[in-house]
């Protein structure tokens, strides 16, 4: 049985299914607790499970970071909340030079088994502190696992699959995709890291779409479909490990590569795929690959100039259609 | 007459750092010889704090340690031999010559870990003491940090979080005057006795260089945290002996500053305490110094012996599962 639900609503039904299937699961953030999270994400943990184990925590991101360390390396699996992805900075030295490394520099002698759940992403007007994606500065710290889902089935078997690692996940969830809408199953299930997706198949170019830019970039593709150019949409859902399999397979029919991510695009994840790509399958490309980025500037807060930085759908468009040229 | 220790006690921890002086002494000489790769840093004259807090601690307590931190574990329950062949690097240490100096762990003793970082440990101690907590055992943390890490972020959100939820985490300041070159007096506002009363966390400040003190109050203090009660501070007031790291040319303070400290050095001031209680003779203080060199010797000579990590461990122990 199915049914068809918000990724806020299957985020929440994973933590949930996750709390009552592990007791050692526990969850702190700031506005985690009482107020069930800003977007809504943590209702009804608190007054199911109490507050122990979903624990209201002051804004204090190291100390967060670095109990559900401590936490991880002694027996919890806990779950950290930071409110806005951006203020991950204030615990970086705990997410990049502690958890990430601990388990290597100690010999494999401790495990560190916690997620690190962050919404990402622009949009909504929130300037440059509040808008901002940072899946290329971790997917290049090795020791982390970096998620990134977009819609309510991913969402939902990913979390649960992140929860269950004995590795650190950092879990990123896009702002502007809570209200998505999609099938979940009722049964539990799992998806496993490093597994890709093909949203829409296409023989002329492959879209490697990240996060929210994958509903664009099925947009440009339906609408790219009535001009006779057939595209294939790509969503990695997980950072790292990244499926380049997938890709490579794809790129064996089509000879074209896109990629598009919404953080901006100097040194961004999109380098990295595209680096990769050429490095493993360059004879597969008929053309140049293209990065379909944000720009390289600090959000704006004017909404005129914020839909300027972000790309769209119409972007995509046109760099489809002059690959094509 | 001021409180004393129990006689074998004192003999006990007596010993014990003399394994920690002798252990750094032997470092010297490995990293003149460059046996040792990057850099070290010595606990010597800090000996009381490790053989006064956390060798009373239980094995299921947990310590988080520093760059400083040769010391803490061997207090702790570590093993030489292990620890020297972490330190040269081989795959018999305590992390398969993966940490080094300043990265040695190991569950089994309860040692969450040494910590380039000089706050970076604060964070960490939080979490095992909520682990702790939840898990409804009275198992204690000691956290160690140095007047360097006072000034850090971390350093705060950890005493503020710990205070907060009651957690049973020892604070151990070892001030040991310096950070890399700077005094502390040139870097601390206000003092860890205001800062610990800002965050309601009882204080103990003692000479961290008199181990009869050190044991007492660490007792008290571990006495208060195993209760659940909450956080503690202790402050021990030290000296570090040697640079920053071993090899500092020191030329941010005077020969005589330090021979004044030296003087006043942990491991002198117990033996005499020993000898004029009848409890050793000096030669008997000589006859464990010696035993012990022989053990440390015992130790270098295994860890040079021991293999290098084999080249296909590069890629092993980042995740649980590889290519996860």
């Amino acid at each position: 049985m199915t049914r068809t639900m918000t990724i806020k609503q299957a985020l929440n039904e994973a933590l949930k299914e996750e709390f009552r299937r592990d007791e050692t699961v526990i969850i702190m953030g700031c506005d985690v607790g009482v107020r069930g999270n800003p977007f809504g994400i943590t209702l009804g943990l608190y007054d199911e499970f109490g507050p122990e184990r979903v624990r209201d925590t002051p804004i204090s991101e190291a100390a967060i970071v670095g109990a559900c360390l401590g936490a991880a390396a002694t027996g919890s699996r806990p779950i950290g909340e930071i409110l806005f992805s951006d203020w991950i900075t204030i615990g970086m030295d705990q997410l990049v030079n502690q958890i990430a490394k601990i388990r290597y520099m100690f010999g494999g002698k401790i495990n560190v088994p916690l997620v690190i759940r962050a919404p990402v992403g622009a949009g909504g007007g929130q300037a440059a502190q509040h808008s901002q994606s940072f899946e290329a500065w971790f997917s290049h710290v090795p020791g982390l696992q970096v998620v990134m889902p977009i819609t309510p089935y991913d969402v939902k078997g990913l979390l649960k699959t992140a929860i269950r690692s004995n590795d650190p996940v950092l879990f990123f969830e896009h702002k502007r995709g809570y209200e998505i809408r999609g099938e979940v199953p009722e049964e539990d299930y799992t998806i496993p890291f490093g597994e890709a997706v093909v949203r829409r198949e296409g023989a002329d170019v492959t879209i490697v779409a990240i996060s929210i830019m994958v509903h664009k970039a099925l947009a440009a593709a339906e609408s790219l479909n009535q001009m006779g150019i057939k595209c294939e949409v790509i969503d990695p859902r997980t950072i790292y490990p990244f499926d380049y399999d997938t890709v490579l397979q794809s790129l064996d029919k089509t000879h074209r590569l896109i990629v598009t991510h919404e953080s901006n695009r100097r040194s961004g994840i999109g380098a990295e795929i595209v680096s990769q790509v050429v490095e493993r399958g360059f004879d597969l490309l008929d053309d140049h690959p293209v990065i379909v980025a944000g720009l390289d500037v600090p959000m704006p807060y004017n909404r005129q100039l914020e839909a300027m930085v972000i790309p769209s759908e119409e972007k995509i468009k046109n760099a489809v259609l002059k690959l094509m040229d | 007459m001021t409180k004393q220790a129990d006689p074998k006690l004192l003999v006990d921890r007596y010993r014990l750092m003399w394994v920690i002086r002798l252990h750094e002494e032997a470092l010297k000489v490995l990293f003149t010889q460059g046996k040792i790769g990057g850099t070290t840093h010595l606990y010597i004259g800090q000996e009381a704090i490790a053989a006064g807090v956390i060798a009373q601690l239980r094995e299921d307590d947990y310590i988080v340690s520093t760059h400083r931190g040769h010391g803490h574990m061997l207090a702790k329950g570590g093993e030489l031999r292990p620890m020297l062949a972490e330190i040269l690097g081989k795959f018999t240490g305590y992390c398969k010559g993966k940490g080094g100096s300043m990265h040695i762990a190991s569950l089994e003793v309860g040692n969450l870990g040494a910590n380039g970082i000089v706050s970076g440990g604060l964070p960490i101690s939080v979490g095992s003491g909520l682990s702790a907590k939840m898990r409804g055992t009275d198992q204690v943390t000691v956290v160690s940090f140095s007047d360097g890490a006072t000034n850090e972020g971390n350093t705060h959100e950890a005493m503020n979080l710990a205070a907060l939820w009651k957690l049973p985490v020892i604070f151990l300041f070892e001030n040991n005057h310096y950070a890399v070159s700077t005094e502390v007096s040139r870097s601390m506002a206000g003092g860890m006795k205001n800062r610990a009363a800002a965050y309601h966390i009882p204080i103990q400040q003692v000479d961290g260089n008199d181990f009869e003190a050190v044991h007492f109050a660490a007792e008290e203090a571990i006495d208060y945290v195993r209760s659940g009660s909450g956080p503690y501070l202790l402050e021990c007031e030290t000296y570090r002996i040697e640079g920053h790291y071993y090899g500092d040319p020191m030329v941010y303070r005077s020969k005589e500053e330090v021979d004044a400290w030296r003087k006043k050095g942990p491991i002198c001031r117990l033996e005499q305490a020993l000898v004029e209680r009848g409890i050793l003779r000096e030669a008997e203080c000589r006859e464990i110094e010696a035993e012990v060199r022989k053990e440390v010797e015992d130790a270098v000579a295994y860890a040079e012996n021991s293999p290098e990590p084999p080249i296909e461990s590069i890629f092993e122990d980042v995740f649980t599962e590889e290519g996860a």
